[in-house]
């Protein structure tokens, strides 16, 4: 009934001549834009002997990607160099935010020191990074910083793990067999966390128990992979990098090879990301007040339970949603990749594959809608959680 | 200060307990070993006068690489002769946004109208030519004063179609209400590359044959319109903090929607969000370097450019230093004056 009534009055309201017009001019000019664009796209084309529509995705690429996450090669096809593209994009957007995170929490706490060296030194810290812009911080780490390394018969080997060179960063590679029993593991054990958790939230709001979840997942997270590894046979084998001599070159081969491309991506993103996640951290712990610590003492909760159950919670609901969209911008930051020839979405697909077809129209608005989808997922999701920890006021 | 004091300070600040005692030391080591080492390269072994690279021949920072560049580094490849006109315009600018924190506050609308619609079109016409002025053409325009020409048509584009896409957010007709959503997540929702890329590149696919229009200027409005959104975003902000009344007396006085919205609501709402405004200019600033990509040579991009020369190999850490020192201090300087205006603002509100 109310929704009946309300509907009826936008009805009138837009049936109104006043506001009919904009919205119908609007409109109007909306399928002008499109139809000249598409009409002028039509014509161009037909004159340049060019087709368009999307078929070339099946089409052999030609071109070799020097860092690809799935087997790829000149003969594979331009669906396949997208694909190589996105996990090369995810991949570097991955380590940037988990890197971004630790260093961001630890400076934003750091900001909040009592320490008078700590306190200025993560200021200057974040003011630097911060304002500084992200493709110059990439330009140097690429053409300065990696460029100044040794040379392969002189790398700086570390613990024998880590090997750095000119040619990049080098780790051994862990080889599993029987993997996907650690799979089944992991699976199971969050299976019982969710169980555990539930168990929890019963006991705590029916006999005010509280049960350490956090402590029981860490164990479980741990001791199920292992043991189901054990039942299923799982072996690991490490892969080192070997210093091969080839034609009087000297080369790692073996292990895992980070590019520098990669590093210099992953070590900017996550240097300028964190400057502006430490602040948020701060701006969160600033934010719940030193009332909320007094009234849990008061109530009898020691130091730990405390942080654990008033100050991190509500300083959490001020910090993720700036730090999630400071997650977006990275993820759409990560296509300065093109910049230094990192084979990402942007440098390999919207780079290397538009000038090998000239398919412009088809291929930049793959990559856009592609970025775009990634970004409404993650907004989506930053609204769920918003919704869900919403404060509940009387 | 006394000794006293000193001490105390000391102890209270740095060596308040054991673990904080070791993290000082540890970073006042570690402070010492690098700081030294970085004024021997940068300033005591450096070369500050010659004409090439051989000058450079006592080991440390050679910024006789940026003396010798700097004017490529500030104008691109304006042609010398014609130099002043950037200058003149660049005067004008300074002049009349410096004036504008003298003038009373009665002169500033005229101060504004002339900065969005009057000075455009004479730094236009000095620095591209017109009127007797000799033609530069867009492409030998570079270096640092093409950054600052981009981020001033960034915001002078950005603000105007910002604040309508915020009030058609806020619409009460659906498809403008609609249109404007779309719109703002969909440039919000994707890397200012791609619309670079799609500037240059897929932009005069979509044009009719034998038009065209310049590669700086697809570029710049593509920029424009990218930074829009987010504006749109603060303002946004600022109108939903506005509390409800507002629009009500507005209203009961009889105004019109846009009499309401520019004479009552946007003053208002502007006047909260001027931080968030500025962050993003700062952000438009820092983002103008990407035009590299698209083959257009700011400071940025002047500076790569220079250190590839095969003359002047290996100047890189000295080139990337001189953009930093200037994109840092112009940021640094920015959000320091928003953070001074959040303070007055939050003084005055209350």
């Amino acid at each position: 009934m109310f929704l009946n009534s309300e509907f009826k009055t936008t009805l009138k309201k837009n049936l109104q001549l006043s506001n009919l017009i904009p919205q119908v001019l609007l409109i109007l000019f909306f399928i002008f834009v499109v139809y000249f664009f598409a009409n002028n796209a039509q014509i161009n084309m037909k004159a340049r002997n060019m087709s368009s529509g999307f078929d070339f995705l099946n089409t052999n690429s030609g071109f070799d990607i020097q860092f690809s996450l799935i087997d790829y090669d000149g003969s594979s096809s331009y669906g396949r160099a997208y694909l190589v593209g996105l996990l090369n994009t995810l991949l570097v957007a991955f380590f940037g935010i988990f890197f971004a995170t630790i260093l961001g929490f630890i400076i934003g706490v750091s900001r909040l020191s009592s320490n008078w060296i700590i306190n200025r030194l993560s200021l200057i810290y974040v003011e630097l990074f911060r304002n500084l812009p992200l493709i110059l911080q990439i330009f140097f780490w690429y053409f300065t910083v990696l460029r100044s390394l040794p040379s392969t018969e002189k790398s700086l080997i570390i613990f024998n793990f880590l090997i750095i060179n000119l040619q990049g960063f080098y780790i051994p590679k862990f080889v599993f067999t029987n993997s996907h029993y650690i799979f089944y593991g992991i699976t199971f054990a969050i299976l019982t966390i969710f169980l555990i958790k539930y168990y929890a939230n019963k006991m705590f709001y029916e006999h005010a128990k509280v049960i350490p979840v956090f402590k029981i997942s860490l164990i479980l997270i741990i001791i199920f992979p292992a043991v189901f590894s054990l039942i299923g046979g799982v072996g690991v084998k490490i892969e080192y990098p070997k210093l091969v001599k080839n034609f009087g070159i000297f080369n790692y081969l073996g292990g895992v090879k980070l590019i520098p491309e990669f590093l210099a991506l992953v070590f900017s993103l996550s240097l300028y990301t964190s400057a502006f996640i430490a602040e948020n951290v701060r701006a969160g712990i600033l934010a719940v007040s030193k009332g909320q610590k007094e009234a849990s003492k008061s109530l009898g909760f020691n130091s730990s339970q405390s942080l654990n159950l008033i100050v991190i919670p509500q300083a959490l609901r001020v910090i993720i949603p700036p730090t999630t969209n400071q997650y977006l911008n990275l993820t759409k930051n990560s296509s300065l990749a093109a910049a230094i020839g990192y084979p990402d979405l942007t440098g390999a697909f919207a780079g290397t594959a538009l000038s090998q077809t000239g398919k412009a129209i088809e291929i930049i608005f793959i990559v856009m809608m592609t970025y775009l989808t990634i970004s409404l997922l993650i907004s989506l999701i930053l609204n769920w959680y918003n919704k869900k920890i919403a404060l509940v006021e009387r | 200060m006394n000794k006293e004091n000193i001490k105390n300070w000391l102890k209270v600040n740095l060596f308040s307990n054991w673990y904080n005692s070791i993290i000082s030391l540890f970073v006042l080591f570690v402070f010492f070993s690098i700081i030294p080492s970085f004024i021997d390269w940068a300033i005591i072994k450096a070369t500050f006068i010659g004409k090439t690279k051989a000058d450079c021949k006592t080991g440390g920072a050679c910024w006789v690489f940026i003396s010798v560049w700097f004017e490529k580094f500030i104008y691109g490849f304006y042609p010398d002769k014609e130099l002043w006109r950037v200058n003149l315009a660049f005067i004008i600018l300074i002049l009349t946004v410096v004036s504008a924190f003298f003038v009373k506050p009665k002169i500033k609308p005229f101060i504004l109208f002339f900065l969005i619609f009057i000075f455009p079109i004479i730094g236009f016409v000095l620095i591209h030519g017109g009127f007797g002025l000799e033609n530069v053409e867009t492409r030998v325009w570079g270096g640092l004063s093409l950054t600052f020409m981009l981020t001033f048509f960034g915001i002078i584009f950005a603000f105007p179609l910002g604040v309508l896409l915020a009030l058609g957010k806020r619409s009460e007709l659906p498809v403008i209400k609609y249109f404007c959503i779309v719109f703002v997540e969909f440039w919000r929702g994707i890397p200012l590359i791609t619309v670079l890329f799609a500037a240059a590149i897929m932009f005069p696919l979509l044009l009719p044959a034998n038009t065209s229009v310049d590669k700086l200027l697809r570029v710049a409005i593509g920029l424009g319109i990218f930074e829009s959104a987010y504006v749109a975003e603060v303002i946004r902000g600022g109108l939903q903090s506005l509390p409800k009344g507002q629009y009500e007396a507005a209203k009961s006085l009889g105004m019109s929607y846009w009499k309401m919205n520019f004479l009552i609501i946007l003053p208002q709402a502007i006047k909260t969000v001027i931080p968030g405004l500025t962050n993003t200019f700062i952000a438009l600033f820092k983002d103008t370097p990407l035009i590299i990509l698209v083959g257009l040579l700011e400071l940025l991009g002047m500076v790569n450019l220079a250190k590839s020369n095969s003359y002047w190999l290996g100047m890189a850490i000295e080139g990337y230093i001189f953009v930093g020192i200037i994109f840092w201090f112009f940021s640094y300087l920015l959000s320091r004056y928003t953070q001074s205006l959040e303070k007055k603002f939050s003084t005055e509100r209350h």
